[in-house]
């Protein structure tokens, strides 16, 4: 009597004013059809397609090499969570990607996670699934694995969004923070502060307009370029949260070593500055997303900030400063004015001032 | 960035910088006290004492909103954030001043205070018209500067008969605190504490004006001159004060006059006096009591006032005895000087309330200069 049971009719999802509700998370077919129709379409690869509890990739090489494999993880948590220049489905990818990349390996795959908070369109969910397919398209690093999880209302942020990257690094190659030795050039990839400007700009108590988008990109293809020009590279870093003034701390620290930058020649752009200006806040500590710094001997850096020239995501790369030796590792900066002084830790947020 | 860069130039800071080194006499030293945290700031952050001989010391005062504001004072914010249920609203700067029982408003939030950060009390009115079922209180922090916006948001409330909108009022006046400098022993008697002369207040003489420092000049033969923030009006007041102490004069000039008048801005005047009369004493962290140094809202306005409306007791608690902040904001020690500065007390972890804001002598120090303390001894 084959023919007479029914196939079930499952009603697509309303993508258009439809919502995501508990049962999204529930393990069920309403969870199954939320991945189907809404992150299989749109970030399908033949890994993700296999459709088992893990993806099952072929043992990485690098140029026919066996390499080591690199693998980083990054939460990701941005009110709004659109904004100038991006969203955090792009920021997802690209954060991971740069993460895996300035350790100076190609990134291969991405593993994503999702919690969503019960409630939230399913319009803008696909919204931010489609740009971080189109960011993982266009870095060539494909999403292979993931999950999805629903809390209750009010118990989320609309999306967060978890995303792990595997990457191959050839046999011999080191970059790392421990790597920087005085004498050493400080370069950065162009203007600083950008992404926490255009977030701040539209944080819902602030309300300033400026121009100014998210500089979110992944460094992968401009640091590729870097390292084929084989010169010499000891560290890379893409200064995210505490900005430059944090990551270059850190950069000290794990070296053993100081750094004296110059204030004139550090990229800000007019609006970014007079944004900071306003607000009370440093722009040297303002998150970016598609920057990069590099330490490097002075003779490698004419040609590795040719290459970065040479990528539009370096256009305007520069050198700002250098490392010295410093047994109390401090990040000192000459002043336009002409005078000196530390460039600290960030300390909590940035808060601003009264007067 | 224009009206900004000018201010900020290295080549004209370097001609003023030549003048007042060639303008100190070799037998003399200079002690200046710069009033202001915005000038503390700008110090630091431009590096400006390495553009100034060594007979110029800077000496900093008490200027910083947050600075004096006494650990009582923030207790009754944190108590009326966790006890009383209240939404305070506060401006960022605040947040993390050290208050009793390792508490700090930062703290207390995360201890489920309802705390939020505004940007002006025109916010914090937002907030209370959003909230019509819950208590909203601002916390009124500040010289006179930020007076005048706590002022018209009462007003304002009580224009809207906004019910459930109050302020903590714990603003201070400046020349208060000039004088009590000027008073104390270490100035007076003792001449611990040289001072030749003041750079006064941008921003607070911008609405009280010139005129109240002319007392100082004339009373105490104390040479005053009002400078901006930026760190080229400082380089220029410096040299003002160093000439005016050359020539003996004890005058009051004003190098901000780009934005300061004699007179200031008397509509601010206006509206923070029918708002708010003189407390007969108000406690300061590190000058303590200071007669006639704050204000209080009007009886007129008495419902807007957080302290009558929860019916708050102020009780003075003493700072921390390591913590040498009070010296530090009356000029007689240096941040350096304190046994706690850089070891227990960071701005992670502030003990004195002058490591909390980035205009706190401490603060602006340990964040920009600590690295002269490494020379200094090596």
């Amino acid at each position: 009597m084959s023919g007479t049971v029914k196939r079930g009719y499952v009603r697509p999802l309303d993508m258009k004013h439809g919502r995501v509700d508990l049962t999204h998370g529930s393990g069920g077919r309403a969870m199954v059809q939320l991945i189907a129709e809404l992150f299989a379409r749109h970030l399908g690869n033949e890994y993700l397609g296999q459709g088992n509890d893990g993806a099952v990739l072929p043992a990485p090489t690098f140029d026919g090499v066996p390499g080591q494999l690199v693998m980083s993880t990054d939460c990701h948590v941005v009110t709004p969570l659109f904004f100038a220049g991006g969203d955090i489905g792009c920021l997802s990818v690209h954060g991971t990607i740069n993460d895996v990349a300035v350790m100076g390996a190609r990134p291969l795959y991405l593993a994503a996670g999702f919690i969503l908070e019960e409630g939230f369109p399913l319009a803008d969910l696909e919204r931010i699934v489609i740009s971080m397919a189109n960011a993982a398209r266009e870095a060539g690093v494909p999403v292979v694995t993931g999950d999805t999880k629903v809390v209750e209302q009010g118990k989320g942020d609309g999306v967060y969004i978890t995303t792990t990257g595997v990457g191959v690094l050839p046999p011999g190659r080191a970059i790392g923070g421990a790597g920087a030795q005085p004498g050493d050039a400080i370069l950065v990839s162009g203007s600083l502060g950008d992404h926490g400007v255009a977030i701040m700009s539209q944080r819902e108590n602030l309300s300033f307009d400026a121009p100014i988008k998210s500089d979110t990109a992944a460094l992968n293809g401009m640091i590729a370029d870097m390292l084929a020009t084989a010169a010499d590279i000891h560290v890379m870093r893409d200064p995210t949260r505490g900005g430059l003034a944090t990551t270059l701390n850190e950069i000290a620290g794990q070296s053993g070593v100081g750094m004296l930058l110059r204030e004139k020649d550090i990229p800000i752009k007019p609006v970014v500055n007079a944004a900071c200006e306003f607000l009370g806040l440093d722009p040297l500590y303002v998150a970016n997303e598609g920057k990069l710094i590099c330490i490097c001997p002075a003779a490698a850096a004419p040609e590795l900030l040719a290459a970065m020239r040479a990528h539009p995501l370096g256009r305007d790369a520069v050198q700002i400063g250098e490392v010295i030796t410093d047994e109390h590792h401090f990040v000192q900066l000459l002043t336009a004015f002409g005078g000196k002084r530390i460039v600290d830790w960030l300390t909590g947020d940035q808060l601003p001032r009264i007067c | 960035m224009k009206y900004i860069d000018e201010f900020r130039d290295g080549e004209v800071a370097r001609t003023i910088a030549d003048k007042i080194a060639n303008e100190v006499e070799s037998n003399r030293r200079y002690s200046f006290m710069e009033f202001c945290g915005g000038h503390t700031h700008a110090i630091s952050r431009y590096g400006l004492t390495d553009l100034l001989p060594d007979s110029v010391r800077m000496v900093h005062g008490p200027g910083c909103p947050v600075c004096v504001l006494p650990i009582g004072r923030v207790d009754l914010a944190i108590r009326l954030a966790l006890d009383q249920g209240v939404i305070l609203c506060t401006y960022g700067d605040t947040l993390r001043v050290p208050a009793s029982n390792q508490l700090s408003l930062m703290k207390a939030k995360a201890h489920d205070g309802d705390i939020r950060m505004v940007y002006s009390t025109a916010d914090a009115l937002q907030i209370a018209r959003d909230n019509p079922g819950r208590e909203v209180v601002f916390f009124g922090i500040g010289f006179e500067t930020t007076t005048p916006p706590t002022a018209v948001a009462i007003q304002q409330a009580q224009a809207e008969q906004l019910a459930n909108f109050s302020v903590l009022c714990c603003h201070v006046l400046t020349p208060a605190a000039i004088s009590n400098i000027l008073e104390s022993p270490e100035v007076r008697q003792y001449g611990t504490v040289p001072l030749d002369g003041f750079i006064g207040p941008a921003h607070v003489s911008t609405v009280i004006g010139s005129r109240p420092y002319e007392f100082f000049a004339e009373e105490y033969r104390k040479p005053v001159v009002i400078a901006g923030f930026e760190p080229l009006d400082v380089m220029q007041a410096i040299l003002m004060l160093v000439r005016q102490v050359n020539e003996g004069r004890a005058e009051v000039e004003n190098e901000f006059s780009r934005a300061v008048s004699r007179d200031g801005n008397r509509k601010a005047q206006d509206r923070v006096a029918e708002v708010f009369e003189l407390r007969r004493e108000f406690e300061w962290r590190g000058l303590s009591v200071v007669p006639y140094s704050a204000l209080r809202i009007r009886a007129k306005y008495a419902s807007f006032d957080a302290e009558r409306r929860f019916k708050l007791e102020y009780v003075s608690v003493p700072d921390n005895k390591a913590c040498e902040c009070g010296a530090i904001l009356r000029g007689v020690k240096r941040p350096q000087d304190c046994k706690i500065f850089g070891t227990v007390c960071t701005p992670e972890n502030p003990i004195g309330s002058c490591m909390v804001s980035s205009e706190g002598a401490c603060a602006a120090h340990y964040t920009y200069g600590r690295f002269r303390d490494t020379q200094e001894a090596s």
